[in-house]
C-alpha cells in the first residue's frame, strides 16, 4: 500500500496542468467547446489514456486537472468510448430515454443531450448494454437557446431515435462506474480551483483597511472549502484505484466497487457545488457578475450532478450496500 | 497510488487476527465508566498484552520497544483491532498518542530510555497539563510560572482539562519561563511527576456525570530541570509537535470505530432520507480513512504528512456530530437511558469539536498555515 501519487502520476498531473495553463485559459474556455479543442485534447492523449495503458487512477488525475480550468466538452463520454468500434470523433450520451411506446403513452418524452449538435456519435446506457443512436437525428435537433451553463450547449429531442445495442450489460455497468469516477474527478478539480480562486480574491480584496481573508468569517469559509475538496479528492482517488484493482476481474466483484464509487460521487458532487457557492460568497457582488468565472463553476456543478447517477442516487446505492453486508 | 496489501502484509494480518482472538478471550469484561481502579487495571493489562506480543507503538522506533512498522502494517493493525473490537487505548491515550510521540521526537536519550518503554508496556500512565482557566484556545497565553532555582524549576499555577489527571503518574506540563518575552517565546515543556509535593488534583464532573478531566493545582512544586523537553523557552515549538500528533493521528482509532458504529447502525435505519444521511456519513468516514492512508504514506515517503493531516480532526469532528444525531433519532425514546452505549457516545463526542483545539481554531490553522491567509489581529502577536 502506498496511497501517495507515484512519480509518474505527478508527471502526468503536471503535464496536463501545463497543457491547461497553455491552451485552456479562461478566455479560450469561455468560447466553448469546438472541433479544435477536441483535436487538441485528443492529440494530448486525454481520451486514449486507458487504451494507451494508463489506469483509471491516472485518468482520474487527468480529469481533476481538466476540471480545475473547466475545460468544456463531452469529455467523459468521449473518454469512455475510446477504442470501442464505431465510436469515432466527439462522443456524447444519455443515461435514460423513453422507449417509443412509453413515450407515446405518457406524453412526456423530451430528452436533453449535452453537446448533441456537435457529436459524431451518440450513445446510451441501459440495463441491456451500451446503445448507439442515429447521431444525425440528434445533430438536427433544436438546441436550448440559453442553456443554464453557457459552456454546455444542450439539444432537445421530442422524439428519441431507436438505438442499436452494441456492447453488453457488463460493459454498460463498467461505463456507469467509470463515468461516475471521472465525473467526480472533474468535480474535485473544480472544487479545488474554487478554493484557490476564492483564496486569491480574499488576499487581494481589501475592506476595513485589510485583506478580507484575514477575517475569520471569510477564513473559516475558505478552510471548510479546502477540507471539502481534500476529503473528496481522497474519496475519488480511492474509488479510481479500486476500479483498477477490481474492474478487470469478473463481474461478481463489481458489488465491492459500488461503495467507494458511490461515496466518491456523493462527496465530489457536494464539494463542487458547495465550493462554487462558497467562492461566490467570498467574491461578494463580483461573484454575481457574468465577468467573473465563479458562476461557470456553479452552473457546471449543477449540470454534472445530473450525470452518471446523481449524488442522491449514489447515496441510495451506498445505503443498499450497508444493509447487504450488515444483515 | 496503490491500496493493495502485499502477501507479507496479509501474513501479518493473519498472525494478528489469530493473536487478537486469543488475547481478547483472556480479557475480562469492560469496566464501568466511573470505576477508575478497574479502568486503569483493564487498560493497563491490554497495553501490556500488546507490548508483550510486539504490537505496542506500531510506528515507534524499535530501540524504545516500538515496532517500526511499515505504513501497510500500521493500517492493518488499525483495521484488525477495530474489526475484533479490541479495547480502546483508554488511560494510555496521553502516553501512547501524545506525550510518547513528543518524547520520541524531542526527548533526550535519558528521557526516552526512562519513559518510552514503560509507556508502551502500560507501566506508566500520563496525563495532560496544558490548558489553564485563562488559556484555552489561546493556549500560548498560559500563565503557570516556572522559576529556575539551582537544578530545579519551582512551578506555581493552575491547570485545567487535564485528561486522566487523577490516574496519571506523569504529566506533560507547559509553563512560562520568560514572562518578558512575546507569549509564544517564553514557554517551556516539562515532564511533571505527579507525586511531587505541592500538587493537588481535583476531578471535574463533565456533562456525562463522570470525571474524565481534572484540575491540577501547583503550589511551589520543585520539578528537576533535567525533566525539561527541548530547550528553555522553546516549549511552544515542542507543543506544536505534540499537537500535530494529536490532530493527525490520535483520532484515527476512534474514526474507524465510528465507521464500525455506522455499519452496525445501518439495519436499524429504515427511513429513506435517514438512510441517505447515513450513507453520506459512511462516504465521509471512508474518505477520511483513505485520507489517513495518504497521510501515513506521505509521512513514510516524504518525512511529513501532507495537508490532509491538518484537516483530519476537523473533518472527523463534523462527521461524528452527524452520526451522533442519527443515533439519537434511531434510538428515539430508548435514548432516555444514559447507560446505552450509543447515548454515552453521543454525549462523549460533544467534546470532539472542542478538545485538542476547537473546530474554530482548526479552521484558523488551515486558513493561515495551508491557505496562507493573514492573521485576523496581527498586532496581538506583537504584544505579550
Amino acid at each position: 500500500m502506498n496511497f501517495d501519487l507515484s512519480a509518474d502520476q505527478e508527471d502526468l498531473r503536471d503535464g496536463i496542468r501545463a497543457l491547461c495553463a497553455g491552451r485552456f485559459t479562461s478566455e479560450r474556455v469561455r468560447l466553448g467547446f469546438d472541433q479544435e479543442m477536441h483535436k487538441e485534447l485528443s492529440d494530448a492523449g486525454v481520451f486514449s489514456l486507458r487504451t494507451d495503458g494508463f489506469s483509471w487512477a491516472d485518468s482520474s488525475i487527468a480529469f481533476q486537472e481538466l476540471g480545475r480550468v473547466l475545460v468544456p466538452g463531452p469529455l467523459v463520454w468521449t473518454h469512455l468510448a475510446n477504442g470501442a468500434a464505431g465510436c469515432e470523433g466527439i462522443v456524447t450520451g444519455v443515461e435514460s430515454w423513453p422507449d417509443q411506446s412509453e413515450a407515446v403513452a405518457s406524453g412526456e418524452h423530451r430528452v436533453m443531450v449535452e453537446f448533441g449538435a456537435q457529436a459524431d456519435t451518440v450513445l446510451g446506457l441501459s440495463n441491456e448494454g451500451v446503445v448507439c443512436f442515429d447521431a444525425e437525428a440528434v445533430r438536427r435537433a433544436p438546441q436550448i437557446d440559453w442553456p443554464l451553463d453557457p459552456l454546455t450547449p444542450v439539444s432537445v429531442l421530442d422524439k428519441f431515435p431507436v438505438g442499436e445495442l452494441f456492447l453488453g450489460p457488463d460493459a454498460a455497468a463498467q461505463w456507469r462506474l467509470g463515468g461516475a469516477v471521472l465525473t467526480s474527478a472533474y468535480q474535485v478539480g473544480m472544487a479545488q480551483a474554487c478554493v484557490e480562486i476564492a483564496t486569491s480574491y480574499a488576499l487581494a480584496r481589501d475592506q476595513f483597511d485589510r485583506p478580507i481573508g484575514s477575517f475569520q468569517a471569510i477564513k473559516h469559509l475558505l478552510a471548510d472549502m479546502a477540507v471539502r475538496a481534500e476529503v473528496a479528492r481522497a474519496a475519488v482517488d480511492a474509488a479510481a484505484v479500486t476500479l483498477d484493482d477490481l474492474l478487470t476481474q469478473d463481474s461478481a466483484i463489481l458489488s465491492e466497487v459500488v461503495r467507494p464509487v458511490a461515496g466518491a460521487r456523493v462527496l465530489a458532487g457536494e464539494a463542487a457545488l458547495a465550493n462554487a457557492k462558497g467562492s461566490l460568497q467570498v467574491h461578494g457582488g463580483m461573484g454575481f457578475t457574468w465577468e467573473m468565472d465563479v458562476h461557470l463553476y456553479l452552473k457546471r456543478a449543477w449540470m454534472l450532478n445530473t450525470v452518471f447517477g446523481t449524488p442522491t442516487q449514489h447515496a441510495d446505492f451506498l445505503a443498499a450496500t450497508l444493509t447487504t453486508t450488515s444483515s | 497510488m496503490d491500496l493493495r496489501y502485499s502477501e507479507s502484509d496479509e501474513l501479518f494480518r493473519d498472525e494478528l487476527r489469530v493473536w487478537l482472538k486469543s488475547a481478547l478471550l483472556s480479557l475480562g469484561p469492560v469496566p464501568q465508566r466511573e470505576d477508575w481502579d478497574e479502568r486503569v487495571r483493564f487498560d493497563t493489562e491490554w497495553q501490556k498484552k500488546l507490548f508483550d506480543a510486539g504490537y505496542a507503538g506500531m510506528n515507534w522506533p524499535r530501540e524504545y520497544g516500538g515496532r517500526d512498522a511499515s505504513p501497510s502494517e500500521q493500517m492493518i493493525f488499525l483495521e484488525e483491532t477495530t474489526r475484533a473490537r479490541a479495547p480502546y487505548v483508554g488511560v494510555n491515550f496521553v502516553g501512547t498518542l501524545h506525550a510518547g510521540p513528543t518524547l520520541v521526537a524531542e526527548g533526550t536519550d535519558k528521557q526516552k530510555a526512562e519513559h518510552l518503554p514503560r509507556i508502551l508496556s502500560g507501566e506508566e500512565i500520563w496525563c495532560q497539563c496544558f490548558s489553564e482557566p485563562g488559556a484555552g484556545s489561546d493556549l500560548a497565553g498560559l500563565s503557570t510560572r516556572a522559576v529556575r532555582d539551582g537544578d530545579d524549576y519551582i512551578v506555581s499555577g493552575r491547570k485545567t482539562w487535564c485528561s486522566f489527571g487523577h490516574v496519571g503518574e506523569f504529566g506533560e506540563l507547559l509553563v512560562r519561563t520568560d514572562p518578558n518575552a512575546r507569549k509564544h517565546r517564553g514557554i517551556t515543556w516539562l515532564i511533571l511527576p505527579m507525586n511531587l509535593p505541592g500538587i493537588e488534583v481535583r476531578p471535574i464532573e463533565t456533562l456525562l456525570g463522570s470525571s474524565e478531566f481534572c484540575e491540577v493545582f501547583l503550589d511551589d512544586v520543585r520539578v528537576p530541570a533535567e525533566n525539561r523537553v527541548g530547550e528553555e523557552n522553546d516549549g511552544w515549538r515542542v507543543t506544536n509537535v505534540t499537537l500535530a500528533f494529536e490532530r493527525g493521528t490520535a483520532f484515527v482509532t476512534e474514526m474507524i470505530d465510528a465507521l464500525q458504529m455506522a455499519e452496525d447502525l445501518a439495519p436499524s435505519v429504515v427511513d429513506k432520507s435517514e438512510r441517505r444521511e447515513l450513507a453520506h456519513v459512511v462516504a465521509e468516514l471512508d474518505a477520511l480513512w483513505a485520507l489517513t492512508k495518504r497521510n501515513v504514506s506521505q509521512a513514510a515517503q516524504r518525512g511529513a504528512p501532507g495537508p490532509g493531516a491538518m484537516m483530519l480532526k476537523l473533518a472527523y469532528s463534523q462527521v461524528r456530530e452527524r452520526l451522533g444525531e442519527i443515533c439519537m433519532r434511531v434510538l428515539d425514546r430508548r435514548a432516555f437511558d444514559i447507560h446505552d452505549f450509543l447515548v454515552e457516545e453521543r454525549l462523549r463526542t460533544l467534546s470532539l469539536p472542542i478538545a485538542a483545539g476547537t473546530s474554530q481554531i482548526q479552521r484558523n490553522i488551515i486558513g493561515e498555515r495551508l491557505l496562507n491567509l493573514p492573521k485576523e489581529r496581527p498586532w496581538l502577536l506583537e504584544s505579550k
